[in-house]
């Protein structure tokens, strides 16, 4: 579904991704691990659509369609999610109205007629459940005061809600307490099936003891330096991410 | 002609038809006299730095509570007063600043609200009138205050007597009709809140739109007595012909607490001057403010909130959304006396340019004498932040949905401080049909 070829992606004068290469097929979760200012975040980012980012070369296909032509709201009507790193607090937006929002743009997005109240608010509750997220939480402002275990969490039921068929999980595990891994991983599990996908971003391998990925990459320098399987990350956790550096210490 | 001379002959003719009591006479013109003597104000005026009032003193006024057919009333206003979907609410309309008692109601029982035209009230209510009136709006300084002063005659006047609670609100209704000259009026109100009761009143501005100009010089004075509470909040909603110059004096003794919302949605030129004074221990006072505009609208909020005892606190939060051509300025003055020990005062200013073209400036002032207090301000000025921007978009929201969320968000923690609904609604109305948002 999503094909990745040479990407190159640039801040300003700085060079973040060097030539990118990805391949995600249905059904698989692939993570994509590597040291702090690797590179990691920026490919969620410019993925999802964010606008701080240029693109100097290569090119990004999701099912068919030229990714980076599209905007942010086009790429998730066609099926991407992005949970963020950092969920930013938007006061005087309710969560519940900011989510009857999404869904319904995104219906429309694909032809589909809006879900009325009732029925938006039945599959609201059902979803709840998966994230153990509290209705309190849904009548507030969207994120705000909310702790970074419930920022987190708010991510992943955005997710069931929309349903995407590519997911990013920008670091959804940094800072979470051991409760909070289980009940996000759990909720990612539930949703995975043979028909969507997940990339896994992470600092951590404790992740992926939750969250099975079926490829591991490591990002180094704006490259994929490694590819694996599920071993790679226990190398990773085990060796820490010195010897990747050091194999790597021809890279500019 | 010369703005004060228009303003001289005015008064020549008012002063032989108005059969004031001779007290009112003297106030009348003492404050005339004085406003002969004050400048009009220009941008070299500090407190007028940004507000240009050239292109309204240079026409020639009638005086507005003439020329009002008296058969045209009910059709021609109707859409103004019918606004809120409220029976339950005590209405007054006044037509460039003349009351119009076929228009009004007043369903609060009389033992609650003492409530009449302010020219009634000083017959009927000398005493309280000695009292209060043209005591917290001084005019020795103020041109506009000297000149509303001197022409006052019709507003309101509202007594709340002690240990009242006015369960319904009163809704003040100022419209500006200029349908075949310039006009000018002048509405005046007095407001006072008796120990241990409370009210809630509401000043809306509207006017017609036709090719003439209104200007509508507006002075209210709400005396807040102990342990009493004043909901009060102004709405402006006026066209694109129609100015105001509005003060409002409010004086809070101990234990009071005076809470004023002013929202400005449209008009040519407004000029809100809000004066707070906290003259007793234990007061508690909101300024909210929300400046939404377009075109080019201009409006400049001045408030000053002026601390003279200990223990008090002010919280103050004015937000512009400026589009377009327009403007908006904010003046938020904080004066602490040296015998306001433990005040909190806290100033917040925001300000959202959604158009290039249009202009914002803020300006706080803090004085402070006292050495044990809290107090803080902050203002901003910029564009819409891309980051929610982003996150919505991200979500599949549209760029102009997620813009018209923002915005309205960034409206609505002003208006939600609104505690009656029916106002609240109204406005959020307005900001919601201008973001052409659904529902």
């Amino acid at each position: 579904m999503l094909s990745i070829r040479n990407l190159e992606v640039a801040i300003g004068d700085k060079k973040i991704l060097n030539g990118i290469n990805l391949e995600v097929k249905a059904g698989e979760v692939h993570a994509i691990m590597g040291p702090n200012g690797s590179g990691k975040s920026t490919l969620a980012s410019v993925l999802a659509g964010r606008e701080d980012y240029e693109v100097l070369g290569g090119e990004v296909e999701f099912f068919g369609k030229d990714l980076l032509e599209l905007a942010p709201e086009e790429r998730a009507g066609e099926g991407l999610f992005l949970a963020f790193q950092y969920p930013v607090e938007i006061p005087g937006v309710s969560n519940t109205n900011f989510l009857k929002a999404a869904v319904n743009s995104i219906r429309k997005y694909r032809g589909l007629n809006p879900l009325d109240a009732v029925n938006f608010l039945k599959q609201m509750k059902e979803k709840m459940k998966l994230v153990s997220i509290d209705q309190s939480l849904l009548s507030r402002s969207l994120n705000e005061g909310f702790s970074g275990g419930e920022k987190k969490r708010n991510e992943i039921f955005q997710m069931a809600m929309l349903e995407p068929k590519l997911a990013i999980l920008d670091e959804t595990d940094s800072g979470l307490d051991i409760d909070a891994l289980r009940i996000v991983s759990h909720g990612v599990n539930t949703l995975k099936n043979k028909d969507n996908a997940v990339i896994l971003v992470t600092h951590y391998q404790r992740l992926l003891d939750y969250i099975v990925p079926d490829y591991v990459h490591v990002l180094y320098k704006g490259r994929i330096v490694k590819s694996g399987t599920k071993e790679l990350a226990l190398e990773l956790e085990e060796k820490g991410y010195d010897w990747i550096k050091e194999e790597n210490s021809v890279l500019a | 002609m010369d703005f004060k001379e228009n303003i001289i002959t005015h008064f020549e003719t008012f002063k032989k038809e108005v059969n004031s009591p001779a007290h009112i006479d003297e106030i009348r013109e003492s404050a005339l006299n004085k406003f002969s003597k004050l400048d009009v104000p220009t941008p070299k005026h500090e407190e007028w730095k940004y507000t240009n009032l050239k292109n309204l003193v240079n026409k020639t006024y009638q005086l507005g509570n003439k020329n009002i057919a008296t058969s045209s009333y009910t059709h021609k206003y109707t859409q103004f007063i019918n606004q809120y979907d409220e029976k339950d609410v005590n209405i007054l309309v006044f037509v460039n600043g003349e009351y119009i008692s076929a228009l009004s109601h007043i369903v609060s029982p009389s033992n609650e609200l003492i409530i009449s035209n302010l020219s009634q009230a000083y017959r009927e209510h000398s005493e309280l009138i000695e009292q209060h009136f043209s005591k917290y709006a001084t005019y020795e300084k103020e041109a506009f205050v000297a000149l509303n002063t001197a022409f006052a005659q019709e507003g309101v006047f509202i007594h709340v007597p002690n240990k009242t609670e006015v369960k319904l609100p009163v809704i003040l209704h100022f419209i500006a009709d200029a349908s075949a000259t310039d006009v000018i009026c002048h509405p005046r109100n007095l407001i006072i809140v008796g120990k241990n009761s409370s009210l809630t009143v509401i000043e809306h501005f509207n006017s017609t739109n036709t090719p003439f100009s209104t200007l509508t010089n507006t002075v209210t004075e709400v005396y807040v007595a102990e342990n009493a509470y004043c909901e009060h909040y102004k709405i402006q909603t006026e066209e694109s012909n129609a100015s105001q110059i509005s003060t409002i004096q409010a004086v809070v003794q101990r234990d009071g607490r005076f809470n004023n919302t002013t929202v400005s949605l449209s008009g040519k030129l407004i000029r809100n001057n809000l004066n707070i004074k906290l003259n007793g221990e234990n007061c508690d006072v909101y300024m909210n403010g929300l400046c939404a505009i377009t075109g080019s609208t201009h409006v400049d909020n001045h408030t000053a909130v002026d601390h003279a005892m200990p223990n008090s606190q002010s919280n103050e939060l004015y937000k512009s959304l400026l589009d377009e051509k327009s403007s908006g300025i904010f003046n938020g003055k904080i004066f602490v006396r040296q015998d306001a020990q433990k005040t909190n005062a806290y100033q917040s200013n925001r300000n959202i340019l959604l158009s290039p073209t249009a202009k914002a400036n803020t300006k706080p002032q803090l004085e402070i004498w006292a050495d044990d207090v809290k107090c803080s301000h902050g203002c901003t000025i910029g564009a819409l932040d891309e980051e929610p921007l982003f996150y919505l978009r991200s979500r599949g929201i549209s760029e102009g949905e997620a813009r018209a969320m923002l915005v309205f968000a960034f409206a609505d923690d002003i208006l939600e401080r609104i505690k009656y609904e029916p106002v609240r609604l109204y406005a959020e109305k307005i900001i919601a049909q201008r973001l052409g948002m659904e529902e």
